[in-house]
């Protein structure tokens, strides 16, 4: 059982082998599956940085079991991933299938294409091969780029009140002289509880008979009210962590509330704002149920496209815009992992 | 000797203490109150006039108001006398003319049918000759269509015009009213909102126990890797919760067709036959995977804000006394992490049993949830208000998990990341 031993270089020595077993193998089938043998090298390589080495005497037993820990872990996080990672590949098929083709797994050059990337620009629009009012054709008429201005134009102003109203609440709610506040909180929570379609056909009902339904108006004020949970959740972690004393400080030197607020309070909780609004902006941004009901042709938005494109004609257009999609969410992610940080160290942590 | 300290105006301590603490209350309060009033406006009196739906029934008063009123003082026995009948066709007639929505025979004879199934046509066609229907009513009316000789027509009607009535739930709850007007238990063929609702109950569990399975481990590897590492890690598990719920259930279509990925590799192993390739999408498979993909990070995330506060020595006094692994795990770990596995699984187990999005697009024909169901009856069969009972069925078992969620663990415990 010395092959069991912790020691990062055989275990690097068997994945190689395993991943030139793989290839040999798949060559004598006709053609070489390099794809399939290197993501086997990423996958199986990558947990080796984190396993921790084991001590000496530890038994076989001991060192099976964890093995084969580290292993199912591997495999959860695989199917965490897969399903974001996969899309990005797929987005390039030349061919108009969900589906890897051969060429695609040969690295074939021919087998890749930004045909679907063009199609969202050019779907919708009256004629793509124009040379002159090109961009306004494109700005105006194609589908995608429609409903990707409404999505961020909802989105933002739906953000914008989400956190404006959700902040002013937050800070009512972090008081500890606060009443009601378990009831309080649960109201304002409960947007994120009530399921999307109780919520979305009360509001169109609701929305109809005020005359909102079909409108701009009544798609922000829905996602303004989905987004408040995220606002207030994160703004009060922020101001859980928040020393009172600087308040009574500010005020003992003479600053009205105002005052405060603007130069000590809100310097200090930027960054929970900032992602609570971040939080309500992607709420915004994923949100279809409510569109479905509420919206209307012309105030279609990304996911509202999608769900019709998944539904009616499934093209590898909408794996193209999941693509952009993901890569949005990699920034977003960024944005606030580096919010969380500079936080952290307003507070004095440091990760170790 | 004591004496209660008395400033120069009168005012005890006590009482400008107890002053300034209801002004500081009041405060607090009045910051909250934009958002409690907005949320009022657009979330709590929109559901709450849906839920209203669900047992308003205006239409028999709206289109016969006359007969309405009247047919109440029927006792139910035999048919209802002449008299009745004859406000019945002239309210038929007056209704005839009326085109305003809500108001029209149609919408009367769509109301009767939901009871009575293929009545519909027997309303439509009596009102289209009830101008040249002459005294006495009762038997000209039966003379034209012998149906209106039956006795279930007319307590049908008895019952629906009440402008309050429980007849909704009580087609949402699976029941009928019987020939005699008794409520009694469904044909077992239309039995379908109940059976719905206990396989959404049934999916909901499932998945939450999938759930808890996977987001333990991961859980546990996050909260005990240095954090450099476990950073690193936590992006594999942020990434899929940031990135919007139709990509991921996009990517799972691909994934997991006929022709997809699994069981591209199946075929590539030799595990199944190119022409024996497994269907997994598109049915209740598809959805529990896809769902379970989901929710996952709603079990990571507050697990793991437990066990990082997990003090490690607990388990290696444990392992020193002599514990094996899984004793020490099972008696000292486990019983530590039950909060965050409690706030996990109500979390994910709520949001489970409202979803409608990814059931919509790969459930199929099995993995239809209540909410679509609910759906179903907003957008397609236009029975609103049997789409509203459902709605605060289903809301009813939300509110009493949200509440045990309160209770148990608070509501302001939650985070993310």
């Amino acid at each position: 059982m010395t092959l069991l031993k912790h020691d990062k270089s055989k275990s690097v020595l068997i994945l190689l082998a395993v991943t030139l077993f793989i290839l040999i193998w798949s060559s004598k089938s006709g053609s070489i599956f390099l794809a399939p043998a290197l993501s086997f090298l990423v996958l199986f390589g990558i947990p080796l940085y984190f396993v921790k080495p084991m001590p000496t005497y530890a038994s076989t037993g001991d060192r099976l079991s964890r093995y084969s820990f580290v292993a199912i872990c591997t495999f959860i996080f695989i199917f965490l991933i897969t399903p974001i990672l996969i899309i990005v590949p797929l987005s390039f098929n030349a061919e108009p299938y969900f589906t890897f083709t051969e060429g695609m797994l040969n690295f074939e050059a021919n087998a890749f294409s930004l045909r679907w990337y063009e199609d969202i620009v050019h779907n919708g629009m009256v004629d793509p091969d124009a040379v002159s009012g090109w961009w306004g054709d494109m700005w105006n008429n194609a589908q995608w780029i429609r409903s990707t201005r409404n999505s961020f134009f909802i989105a933002t102003i739906s953000a914008l009140i989400a956190t404006t109203l959700g902040t002013i609440a937050a800070l009512g709610l972090s008081r500890p002289e606060m009443p009601y506040r378990a009831l309080i909180t649960s109201l304002l929570i409960s947007p994120m509880i009530v399921p999307l379609v109780i919520t979305a056909t009360g509001m169109f009902f609701f929305y109809s008979s005020i005359n909102l339904a079909k409108t701009y108006t009544g798609v922000i004020l829905a996602h303004a009210t989905l987004g408040i949970p995220f606002v207030i959740i994160t703004v009060t972690a922020t101001l859980s962590g928040f020393d009172r004393t600087l308040i009574k400080a500010s005020q003992g030197l003479g600053a009205r509330g105002w005052m405060t607020f603007r130069r000590v309070i809100m310097p200090l909780i930027m960054p929970g704002m900032i992602s609570g609004a971040l939080f309500a902006f992607i709420t915004s941004l994923d949100e279809v149920v409510a569109v479905i009901f509420i919206a209307d042709v012309e105030q279609r938005t990304i996911p509202r496209q999608m769900f019709s494109g998944i539904r009616e004609q499934i093209s590898p257009t909408i794996l193209a815009v999941a693509s952009i999609l993901v890569l949005l969410s990699i920034v977003l992610l960024t944005v606030m992992e580096l919010l969380r940080r500079r936080s952290e160290r307003m507070r004095g942590i440091t990760p170790s | 000797m004591s004496q209660a300290i008395i400033p120069i105006d009168n005012v005890t301590l006590k009482e400008r203490l107890s002053k300034a603490t209801r002004v500081q209350r009041r405060r607090a309060l009045l910051l909250t109150m934009p958002l409690v009033i907005f949320l009022i406006i657009s979330f709590v009196l929109p559901i709450g006039e849906m839920l209203w739906r669900s047992v308003h029934n205006p239409t028999v008063s709206n289109v016969v108001p006359d007969f309405a009123v009247a047919i109440q003082k029927w006792d139910g026995q035999n048919l209802p006398s002449e008299a009745i009948f004859e406000l019945f066709v002239n309210d038929l007639v007056a209704a005839k003319k009326n085109r305003e929505i809500g108001k029209t025979v149609g919408n009367l004879a769509t109301r009767i049918n939901y009871d009575i199934p293929g009545s519909r046509s027997l309303f439509t066609s009596t009102a289209r000759k009830a101008t040249n229907l002459k005294a006495p009513f009762k038997e000209s009316l039966i003379k034209l269509n012998k149906k209106w000789a039956n006795h279930t027509l007319w307590l049908s009607l008895q019952r629906n015009a009440k402008d309050i009535t429980p007849g909704f739930y009580v087609a949402a709850l699976d029941l009928k009213y019987d020939d005699q007007g008794n409520v009694v238990q469904a044909d077992e063929l239309y039995q379908i909102y109940m059976s719905n609702f206990i396989k959404t109950l049934e999916i909901s569990a499932l998945i939450t126990f999938i759930c808890v399975l996977l987001a333990y481990p991961i859980a546990y590897v996050l909260s005990t890797l240095p954090l450099r590492q476990s950073n690193l890690l936590m992006i594999l598990v942020l990434l899929p919760f940031w990135t919007s719920l139709l990509v991921r259930t996009t990517s799972w279509i691909a994934i997991l067709q006929t022709e997809g990925l699994v069981n591209d590799i199946f075929v590539f192993l030799g595990i199944l036959a190119d022409d024996g390739r497994v269907q997994m999408i598109y049915n209740q498979t598809g959805t529990v995977i896809a769902m379970v993909h989901i929710l996952l990070p709603f079990m990571i995330l507050p697990l793991y804000s437990v066990m990082k506060t997990i003090n490690p020595t607990y388990m290696k006094a444990a392992l020193s006394m002599g514990a094996k692994q899984s004793y020490a795990m099972r008696r000292v770990y486990l019983p530590q992490t039950i909060p965050g596995l409690a706030a996990g699984t109500l979390l994910v187990f709520i949001l489970a049993i409202g979803y409608y999005i990814t059931p919509a697009l790969v459930g199929g024909e099995d993995g239809i949830l209540i909410s679509n169901l609910i759906a179903y009856h907003i957008q397609k069969s236009l029975n609103w208000s049997l789409g509203a009972a459902l709605s605060a069925i289903l809301l009813g078992t939300v509110l009493i998990l949200y509440w045990l969620y309160n209770k148990l663990i608070g509501i302001d415990n939650l985070k993310f990341g």
